[in-house]
């Protein structure tokens, strides 16, 4: 029965966006306000509906339901309950589901929040998600159903994939699919003013915080998915420039670059256009993402069971909506005019080369991703694209863009005063040189040339994001969380630069055999293999080993690496060990049993690899402060009054 | 499908599964050698598993390319023979670094052709608006970087 | 260059991008499958153990001047199990010689795979250290080469060999040469 009301409500789901998108985009030309007026009723009722429907597939799963096809498929009577709940979204039916229901989500949260907004563009804006509320359902009743029954019902599940089983990979999808679908409203709010036909500054205030919440939910989720990576497939990297990766890095970098140029356009009504262009691609390629993914057109470990027909129809939903778009952009673009100037040393001339940085670093990995289909589809042969190729040419526009961050921080607005900006320029940048030369040569042994350069770059950025608050503070005047939010965003991105050199240029890695109770040293380390012993866990047995590491003669931590066989899919996982501290992981993994008490094992001395991930998680924080700053949201003629108070405040002072 | 493809439990191996491989190997007496034994092994995609390297991949053809590697090394070979015998045998896929040819031209230089073309386009956009500056009399506050 | 141009530009960039993905979406099922670039080159010279008479060798020179089958497989190998009721009707239909190589497999489960399952092969050769396979490109079992009088590769099966691929692909290219 459960099930069953699962796959009705979705219906109705259905139905209602139906509703939704036609009212949305038709009622607001019919003249009759009564239209636009019910938006909101289809908008609660969609809800409603998505979120009967996930309750319905948790409980199946919760309840052991193994007569539901997706549930038998994905969960086991043995798969303890955090897990049963998790692999709602552990395959491709079920992540549907929660891709359907956060659009839901961030539609009513749109609704809510911008009540106070024109109500023929709120009814557009409802209206384009709607719409792609409709060509989601459309595609889940059609080809991916999770509701669907067994019959007859199988006495246990197959259980859910052992890599899945996992916390950081039980939050990542949410939290990703948060962000790729939060980028949806940025680009519902880009479609209602190209049918409106009207852009103007307060459209760039409105859609700025919705970007930015929508890319601090896709930071998390890409920095969860490569934490999950590093610690559970093990190979001890944490990017591999996978196709599925990329996906996700895609949009990441279109909606960074959305922001800042959102911030032209907020504050100088430049740069329309290309806000529009950002804002539909930046969505635009979450939805290719997701062809990727599901589509088997790319070899990749993560990617789904491919299926050809979801294929077509994710392809035709591609041409409808980017293509739609697109077509609109190319008609209402051109009337986007400004006739607003700035000087080269002005903070829009920085902005405009970190977005044009940007966008070609998200092109690189595009063509990078796309090249060996590109091959395929000429006839030209197999090609594989890996990271001996992201890395340098990702670096090629990436260098110049952290460089000219730091100077671009302190550059004001329209015409920019090169005296005033040069001694916190070259103030901080001596002193990064010289605490960049004093870690890099007293602290590591490092074989690259641009490990110096990097961690330079890094404090470079970190210390002129400081600047200004403290700057600020020392005058006495206010620190709004916008600003708040940017240094603490720069921040993040400095301690991810600097984390991502050190671990590229100074890590020290060995694969080798060891017999229990003899060591291997790496670098300043010593690993000593204690033992092995046989465990068991709630859903698998393992044997467990013991090596105990030295640093000095001194124990520096104990590591127990697994080597795990799940009882129902047979299947050998290796779980590592890792010792985390904030300046280093030390990482142990088992290989084989090569006999006579002798494991092969893999060893790592990582240094601050922890930097990558407390930098993206910086990163978030700075976006969500960001994006919750008082300023987006107060109504347009309460804002007015406020910017000629504050401009009347900051006046005296400057 | 047209074709029953592969000995799936082999695949599924690599596809779903957290194993990787541990070479147990020792380190090769030249460390010269060695450094090329592991730039190569982290060049070249397992056939099996083909989102890892054969340095990485669990599976046993990977550990027969990598036995491969080490002997060709030690026979004298340089890393282009290595890769070119390579390639004859399971074609250009096999590389994860794609070799330079009139085939991949356009991939290798299109990073620094698109820098060019954005510093172009940067450029003519800046100088535009210079122009535009003094005909524009709207006053911004400058101090709000937000 | 005029400013409506510009503004189609994403347009046309997309509609490329479209036609790539469809085709790319029709390659798919084919997608991972090696393509061989041993096919109409020299097939690789091996002398390997022989499985069946202990001492012996099987090598290909010994087949040097006439057509044959090489057909890799290993007692490991599922889809192996499949395969093999069709190479005991090519066996049975053609005069083809096939060559098993038994891959990175112990010997024992080889000889007791063939006394239960048949034995479709003129020759079978212990390739247990995977060597040949390698040679010869082999990504997982089963695959088949076809190789003509000069020792040249003509056709290759990755996956199962069916009696209608055998005579739909395989059987013309030794008739046609013999007529």
């Amino acid at each position: 029965m459960i099930p069953e009301i699962g796959h009705f409500a979705l219906i109705l789901a259905l139905l209602l966006a139906l509703v939704q998108a036609g009212f949305g985009l038709l009622g607001p030309r019919s003249g009759q306000p009564r239209y636009v007026e019910a938006i909101p009723f289809a908008v609660a009722g969609q809800f409603v509906f998505t979120a009967l429907a996930m309750g319905c597939l948790v409980t199946s799963f919760v309840q052991y339901d193994f007569s539901v096809k997706y549930v038998a498929e994905n969960s086991n009577s043995a798969l303890p309950l955090f897990y049963r709940i998790s692999a709602l979204w552990g395959a491709h039916e079920g992540s549907l589901l929660l891709w359907i229901f956060v659009l839901s989500v961030w539609t009513v949260a749109v609704t809510i929040k911008s009540r106070s907004l024109p109500q023929s563009f709120m009814a557009r804006v409802l209206g384009i998600l709607g719409l792609l509320s409709v060509g989601f359902l459309l595609f889940t009743l059609a080809t991916s159903n999770p509701f669907l029954r067994l019959d007859p019902a199988v006495p246990d599940g197959r259980d859910l994939n052992p890599v899945l089983q996992d916390f950081a990979l039980a939050i990542h999808p949410p939290m990703l699919y948060t962000g790729y679908v939060g980028l949806s409203v940025a680009f519902a709010f880009a479609c209602a003013a190209m049918i409106e036909g009207k852009l103007d500054q307060t459209w760039a205030r409105w859609t700025r915080p919705w970007t930015t919440l929508a890319w601090s939910f896709l930071t998390a989720g890409i920095a969860l998915g490569s934490w999950w990576a590093y610690y559970e497939l093990g190979w001890g990297g944490f990017w591999f420039w996978d196709p599925v990766e990329n996906a996700s890095f895609m949009p990441w970098l279109v909606s960074t670059a959305l922001i800042h140029s959102l911030a032209v356009t907020d504050k100088r009504g430049l740069f329309k256009s290309w806000t529009l262009l950002l804002a539909i691609c930046g969505f635009s390629l979450s939805l290719l993402g997701t062809f990727l993914v599901r589509s088997g057109v790319l070899v990749s470990v993560h990617s789904f069971a491919a299926d050809p027909t979801r294929g077509i129809f994710i392809l035709a939903f591609l041409v409808l909506v980017i293509g739609g778009a697109l077509a609109l952009y190319a008609w209402r673009a051109p009337l986007l005019k400004s006739q607003a100037g700035f000087e080269i040393t002005s903070r829009e001339s920085f902005l405009l080369f970190n977005n044009i940085l940007l966008v070609i670093a998200a092109a690189v990995i595009f063509g990078g991703t796309m090249a060996p289909m590109v091959s395929d589809a000429l006839g030209q042969g197999a090609l594989s694209v890996g990271p001996q190729y992201f890395n340098p040419s990702f670096l090629l526009p990436v260098l110049p863009l952290l460089a000219l961050l730091s100077v671009g921080m302190h550059a004001g607005w329209k015409r920019g005063n090169l005296a005033r900006v040069r001694r916190p320029v070259l103030g901080t940048l001596a002193l990064a040189v010289a605490l960049s030369v004093a870690v890099c040569f007293g602290a590591y042994d490092f074989d690259a040339v641009l490990m110096p350069v990097g961690v330079a770059l890094g404090i470079w950025i970190a210390l002129s994001a400081l600047v200004d608050p403290i700057d600020r503070l020392r005058r006495g005047l206010s620190l709004p969380a916008g600003i708040l939010g940017m240094s603490v965003a720069h921040i993040g991105l400095a301690l991810l630069t600097i984390g991502i050199t050190v671990v590229q240029s100074a890590t020290k890695e060995l694969d080798t055999a060891v017999a229990i109770g003899s060591s291997a040293k790496l670098g300043a380390y010593q690993f000593r293999f204690d033992s092995t012993k046989a465990m068991e866990g709630p859903n698998y047995s393992a044997l467990q080993a013991q090596v105990t590491v030295l640093h000095g003669g001194k124990v520096a931590a104990v590591l127990a690496p697994q080597k795990r066989s799940y009882w129902v899919q047979q299947s050998p996982m290796t779980e590592a060990a890792i010792s985390a501290r904030w300046d280093r992981d030390l990482f142990a993994a088992m290989g084989e049993d090569l006999g006579n008490k002798t494991w092969s094992l893999r060893l790592q001395v990582r240094p601050l690899i922890q930097f990558v991930w407390f930098g993206a998680l910086i990163m978030m924080i700075g976006g969500i402060i960001s994006g919750l700053d008082r300023r987006y949201r107060v109504p347009k003629e309460a804002r007015d009054v406020e910017l000629v108070a504050g401009a009347a405040a900051a006046g005296p002072a400057a | 499908m047209r074709r029953l493809r592969a000995c799936l439990p082999v695949l599924a191996l690599c596809a779903s599964f957290a194993a990787w491989a541990v070479d147990p190997s020792p380190p090769m007496a030249d460390p010269s050698l060695q450094e090329r034994y592991l730039t190569l092994t982290h060049e070249l995609r397992c056939v099996q598993c083909q989102n890892e390297t054969i340095a990485d991949s669990p599976v046993e053809i990977a550990a027969q390319l990598r036995r491969e590697v080490r002997e060709s090394l030690l026979a004298g070979k340089s890393d282009d023979e290595i890769r070119e015998a390579m390639v004859s045998r399971y074609s250009e896929f096999i590389l994860f670094k794609p070799r330079w040819s009139a085939r991949t031209a356009l991939l290798w230089l299109a990073p620094g052709l698109m820098l060019l073309a954005g510093l172009i386009i940067g450029w003519r956009v800046l100088s535009r608006r210079q122009q535009l500056l003094a005909s524009d009399p709207s006053t911004v506050d400058e101090e709000t970087p937000v | 260059m005029s400013k409506i141009n510009r503004f189609v530009l994403p347009l046309a960039g997309f509609a490329l991008l479209v036609v790539l993905l469809a085709v790319g979406l029709k390659q798919a099922p084919e997608k991972g499958i090696i393509i061989s670039p041993l096919v109409g080159k020299p097939a690789p010279g091996f002398e390997l153990p022989d499985l069946l008479q202990p001492g012996n060798k099987v090598a290909s020179s010994q087949y040097q001047g006439q057509w044959y089958l090489v057909n890799v497989w290993g007692s490991w190998c599922v889809a192996c199990r499949v395969e093999h009721e069709a190479l005991l009707q090519i066996k049975a239909q053609s005069r083809v010689p096939i060559i098993g190589i038994d891959w990175n497999d112990a010997d024992d489960a080889g000889l007791e795979w063939l006394s239960k399952l048949g034995n479709p092969y003129t020759r079978v050769a212990s390739d247990s250290e995977g060597r040949t396979a390698i040679a010869y490109g082999v990504t997982a079992a089963p695959e088949s080469f076809l190789i003509n009088p000069d020792g040249v590769i003509v056709k290759k099966q990755t996956g199962v060999m069916t009696p209608e691929s055998w005579q739909r692909d395989f059987l013309p290219l030794v008739a046609g040469a013999a007529r």
